[in-house]
């Protein structure tokens, strides 16, 4: 609950919307993933323009704007999802542990292994929880029992999900509600180690409870993992952020430490989107 | 108790909305007796085909009938070589037509969405899966009856497999077209390779589907007739042997039932009646199956 008290802090953080950001705290200097200059097009249409933004290690970034502004676009860029998808290309630079993800020599299995993601809605498989878990990890290491059993466990506890599924993890994840699947799925991300998690409005389909502790979570989860998330709630974005990007039109139109963004915007449309006057 | 004040609708005229209210519930009541009636006449036959094949069925129906071998009219005989005919050509027709059916249901659904071969392929198995059955045996025949000098079994085993195949196809490519992108999406994301994604989820999430689909085509080549006259013929003794000919229900029926014996008659309604259970176990069986994954 650190993260409630933090946000009720009265702190003189009241952004324009009513909206209050975490305080601050400065933004870590170390860079785990740098865009640069990054194009992208779903055939000739240009979704995304020019972008530039760092993710910083072990902290929160937030994307925000209004639907189809290129947010989620960016994330699908990051675990090269859209390279499923003929047709669809980026141009630019994401560079990562020194190499550029979207280069064509690019191995995604390997790169999907270090950058996990979460989605809009629950995505369980069809198998018990236990194998949903070891799916993952057994696609990139070699582990005995003993050490998957640890494994499942440490990654059920970090997604806050262990104790009630501990009893039940050779019963079908099917069975699970809607929140719960949601952990599950975070669970068997972190289960692979990944570096970055990317979260694609991971609580839109969820009721507030469950939103909450999701939201606890992910503010859990930056000490071990660099986060970025879409949302398009912005009192999400200013709970769970350090620092936010604003995206209108395929632009970042701003990116700042959450506080400022949401009490002093640089830029006239961010003001108006977190006010409500567009979006 | 409050004061409330009805507001008033806005003007119509009466005698207009009587009319129009009349009309429109005569024209109800004949659509509704159009729909009674074509469904009463359809049951009808049904019941008719059903309650005569059951009496007739039953009247021929003993436990010889799964003891002996077909016999010359006059003598004592029943249909077990027909009933393991009948078993041993459709398992192994399922058993081959299934896998390939699935795999091409996969190409369909996992890999050539969109593309012109894939188009080209569903249209093809789907003027397969309508073709006439007779067709499949002639083709059967050319293809392995007269290169190899006989009727067999697994000539008949091929026809049917030849007609599990589209079948299959296409309950497969319709499963897996249900299964969300967003469940494939997050396969992909953790780092899974394509064909570990489709054997690992996508099979195992259209599994009940794809099941269904499986022993629906097990009830269709069951009653298959016009694909085993030309392969595996029929044979009136006991038989396993593959590469001989081999009996079949639905052969030995189309044969008993135009012969002018009564005792061959007889067996051919019991044939007749064991199939229509079978397939309809088969159905209830396909259809819980398929309730139960939703």
């Amino acid at each position: 609950m650190s993260q409630t008290s933090e946000v009720t802090k009265p702190a003189g953080t009241t952004g324009f919307g009513g909206l209050q950001a975490r305080s601050g705290a400065a933004l870590n200097t170390v860079v785990r993933v740098a865009i640069r200059n990054l194009d992208f097009f779903y055939a000739d249409n240009r979704a995304l323009k020019a972008i530039n933004l760092d993710l910083p290690d072990r902290q929160v970034t937030g994307m925000i704007g209004p639907s189809g502004c290129g947010k989620s676009t960016l994330l699908r860029v990051l675990n090269r999802m859209y390279s499923l998808y003929p047709g669809q290309r980026a141009e630019g630079e994401v560079m990562m542990d020194g190499r550029n993800v979207i280069a064509p020599d690019m191995d995604l299995n390997e790169l999907r292994a270090k950058v996990g993601m979460v989605f809009q809605k629950p995505t369980p498989f069809p198998m018990t929880i236990r194998e949903n878990i070891a799916f993952g990890v057994r696609l990139h290491e070699r582990l005995p029992k003993n050490r998957m059993d640890e494994r499942i466990e440490w990654a059920l506890t970090r997604a806050a999900i262990w104790g009630e599924v501990k009893d039940r993890l050779d019963t079908s994840a099917m069975g699970l509600s809607g929140g719960q699947q949601q952990r599950l799925c975070i669970a068997r991300t972190i289960a692979v180690r990944p570096e970055v998690i990317l979260f694609d409005e991971p609580t839109s389909a969820l009721d507030p409870i469950s939103t909450l502790k999701i939201e606890e979570l992910i503010d859990e989860l930056k000490r071990d993992f660099t986060i970025a998330i879409v949302t398009h709630n912005m009192q999400q974005a200013a709970r769970c952020a350090d620092q936010v990007g604003f995206f209108y039109l395929g632009e970042l139109v701003e990116v700042a430490p959450a506080a400022q963004l949401f009490t002093a915007p640089r830029e006239k449309r961010t003001q108006e989107y977190i006010t409500g006057r567009f979006g | 108790m409050s004061a409330t004040t009805i507001a008033p609708g806005p003007v119509k005229d009466a005698a207009v909305a009587l009319a129009l209210g009349r009309r429109r519930r005569r024209a109800d009541r004949i659509v509704r007796a159009l729909c009674l009636g074509a469904t009463l006449l359809g049951l009808a036959f049904l019941a008719s085909i059903l309650l005569t094949l059951t009496w007739r069925g039953f009247e021929a129906m003993s436990l010889r009938v799964f003891t002996m071998v077909t016999a010359p009219p006059g003598s004592e005989g029943g249909l077990l070589n027909a009933i393991v005919g009948s078993l041993i050509q459709a398992l192994m027709g399922t058993a081959i037509g299934t896998p390939i059916g699935m795999l091409v249901g996969t190409y369909l659904a996992e890999y050539a969405r969109g593309s012109k071969l894939g188009n080209a392929v569903r249209f093809v198995s789907d003027i397969l899966l309508s073709a006439p059955s007779i067709l499949i045996g002639l083709f059967v025949y050319q293809l392995m009856v007269l290169p190899f000098g006989g009727f067999s079994g697994w000539a008949g085993v091929a026809a049917l497999a030849i007609i599990v195949i589209p079948i299959v196809v296409r309950t497969t490519e319709d499963m897996l077209q249900l299964i969300p992108n967003t469940l494939r999406e997050a396969v992909i994301g953790l780092g899974a390779p394509k064909w570990r994604m489709i054997v690992l989820v996508c099979w195992r999430a259209a599994m009940s589907g794809i099941i269904t689909g499986v022993l629906l085509a097990v009830a269709r080549v069951a009653g298959e007739t016009a694909p085993l006259l030309f392969t595996s013929l029929g044979n009136n003794a006991w038989s396993t042997d593959l590469s001989k000919p081999m009996s079949s229900l639905p052969v030995t029926i189309y044969s008993f039932a135009g012969s002018p014996f009564e005792d061959w008659i007889a067996l051919a309604w019991a044939g007749a009646l064991l199939i229509t259970l079978g397939v309809l176990g088969l159905n209830i069986l396909a259809r819980s199956l398929l309730r139960s994954r939703i």
